[in-house]
């Protein structure tokens, strides 16, 4: 299994992600090496299909497949919860999921 | 640089979603006035929106007026653009007046490095609280209520006891 997680620096969101990220990583006992890399301008952004900050891919598959369609940004992203609400970070559940 | 305690609101004259253009001294007859710098695309902004209505609902009989201004560049963030600001504020059914910066003039005077982020001024239009609305970007996790205290506070002829707090959301986006 791989896990990437990639961020623009310009968001304030992505230690709580990362936060989260390593939780449900830990809570589930998955032993990998998380593969951060921090997007820096517009051109790997285009490169890596960033599509804003932060973003979380299991085995290259994002863990919130709509929100992976915008195009790449170097921007905060949006992630849509059940509830309607909208949030700076993916939830729990998304992640859970994704790594099932 | 952002304005500091006390300064006196820097002019503006700005289009707003409505079709208008809206001026500082447009805002004269309320007594406290929040400036909010904002946006569209912003997961920050469109957390605190409905909180932003909420306040506009609940202190607009009251003396108390809010304004939000977007600054961002609409070149590298289309979603911030002017046409898609009205349709937002239409969508969203903003109470509140919604202006395009599209020069960044304002944003230079006053100075926001997020949004959202708060410029609230007393009558005498100087700047009484400046930071974030209030302190989680989770709704149902706030504990303090900065903006609604300073509100309260200057409706109440005192001075808000906090002053300034740290901004959170995304940065404003400046022309290249």
């Amino acid at each position: 299994m791989t896990v990437e997680f990639l961020y623009w620096a310009g968001c304030p969101s992505h230690p709580e992600a990362r936060e989260l990220l390593e939780e449900v990583l830990q809570a589930r006992g998955i032993d990998v090496a998380v593969d951060v890399r921090e997007v820096r301008t517009q051109k790997e952004a285009r490169e890596l299909a960033f599509p804003g900050s932060p973003t979380i891919r299991v085995d290259g598959r994002d863990v919130d497949l709509a929100g992976a369609e915008e195009p790449p940004s170097l921007s905060c992203r949006i992630y849509r919860l059940a509830n309607g609400r909208v949030s700076p970070v993916p939830t729990r559940e998304q992640i859970e999921e994704a790594l099932q | 640089m952002s304005l500091t305690m006390a300064t006196e609101a820097p002019h503006f004259e700005l289009p707003g979603v409505d079709g208008r253009d809206h001026s500082l001294d447009d805002y004269a007859q309320f007594p406290v006035l929040a400036i909010v710098w904002s946006c569209n695309h912003c997961p920050y902004v469109q957390g605190w929106e409905s909180r932003m209505k909420s306040i506009q609902q609940d202190y607009g009989d009251r003396g108390f007026r809010l304004v939000a201004i977007s600054s961002n560049d609409a070149e590298s963030h289309p979603a911030d653009s002017f046409d898609e600001m009205k349709a937002r504020a239409e969508a969203e059914g903003f109470n509140f007046d919604y202006l395009f910066d599209e020069d960044q003039s304002v944003a230079r005077r006053y100075g926001p490095e997020r949004t959202p982020e708060v410029f609230l001024f007393d009558e005498g239009r100087r700047l009484v609280y400046h930071g974030a609305i209030d302190d989680n970007r989770d709704e149902d996790a706030v504990n303090e209520h900065y903006l609604r205290d300073a509100i309260d506070a200057l409706l109440d002829g005192r001075d808000p006891a906090v002053r300034e707090t740290p901004p959170v959301g995304c940065t404003v986006k400046w022309k290249a």
